[in-house]
């Protein structure tokens, strides 16, 4: 079971982590907004991550933790 | 639970003011992992360059000195200098900073063989001044100052650095790395250790060139930027080792 935590507020809403994650289960929040107007990134289906960490190795403002 | 990622200490809790998707993060994120992992971050001493990453003094937990525009060299020279072998000393310079103005400075930091790492960010723009045409701009690129696209008859074609200090005798690692696929991210990451290692083992001068983006001045979005990254610079700028002693 993997955890990928998001730190929303410090989130900028590149879409890189969307890009970048092999099984596409990362997705730019549509009902959210962070207090800069960003849609953070959000996971779509936990059960599906594999921890892999590539969300987190692409961000460019080290928000995202990942833990297994 | 085990934690598999975690932000490094070596970085500040601070916002970075970069804009979104800018690659300045990811590259300061690895190179503060490098310093961690070879425990230099109490031998570590940082030159910020003027640019985008003008503030990169903010986000490493490290020593920083901020320099005049293109002479990181030569201020990282004079701090190692001063303080031996012991020390690590990196610089952290865009293209427009160490290809264009701090070209002199940089060559001549080679040629003298000078034992500090230079992370040299190449995103074939010039970022903080308004996109302007840079030396790394390849041609056809439209930039503010370039707006047809960059001709090759006018300008020249875009200066490949890496390969040009890998002539230099006194050079002792050089690398290209890119930033668009988490292996390039991981080959980027290893590349900047090596860097300090050669460095610290007294080898001589090291350098690693990193290809990156900027969405804003490249009027693409963070996505397209990375795929551009791949489909036009890669080609252009080829990856992977240029020298190693």
């Amino acid at each position: 079971m993997a955890m990928v935590t998001i730190n929303e507020e410090r989130c900028k809403g590149c879409g890189l982590c969307v890009r970048i994650c092999p099984k596409k289960i990362m997705q730019l929040s549509e009902t959210k907004l962070n207090s800069k107007g960003y849609h953070p990134a959000e996971v779509t289906d936990m059960e599906a991550c594999m921890a892999c960490a590539a969300c987190a190795r692409t961000c460019p403002d080290v928000v995202i933790q990942v833990e297994k | 639970m085990a934690i598999v990622f975690k932000k490094t200490s070596v970085l500040t809790d601070t916002i970075m003011h970069y804009c979104p998707g800018c690659g300045h993060g990811i590259v300061h994120r690895l190179v503060a992992e490098a310093l961690e992992e070879l425990n230099l971050q109490d031998k570590a001493v940082g030159v910020a360059p003027v640019g985008c990453a003008v503030f990169a003094y903010r986000y490493f937990n490290v020593d920083m000195q901020e320099a005049a525009h293109g002479r990181a060299p030569a201020v990282a020279t004079g701090i190692k200098r001063v303080l031996g072998p012991e020390s690590c000393v990196f610089t952290y310079q865009g293209d427009g900073d160490l290809a264009s103005i701090g070209a002199a400075e940089i060559v001549h930091a080679a040629h003298r063989g000078e034992k500090i790492t230079v992370i040299f960010i190449n995103n074939a723009i010039y970022g903080m001044t308004g996109g302007q045409m840079a030396p790394t701009t390849l041609v056809g690129q439209r930039t503010t100052t370039s707006p047809y696209g960059r001709d090759m008859e006018h300008c020249g074609s875009p200066i490949r650095m890496s390969e040009m200090l890998a002539t230099i005798d006194g050079s002792a690692f050089i690398e290209r790395v890119a930033l668009n696929s988490t292996a390039n991210i991981q080959r980027a990451k290893k590349a900047i250790r090596k860097a300090f290692e050669t460095q610290m083992a007294g080898k001589g001068f090291s350098m690693v060139e990193v290809l990156s983006t900027c969405p804003t001045n490249w009027g693409k979005s963070a996505v397209e930027s990375m795929d551009w990254l791949e489909s036009s610079m890669i080609p252009y700028y080829p990856l992977g080792v240029k020298k190693e002693v």
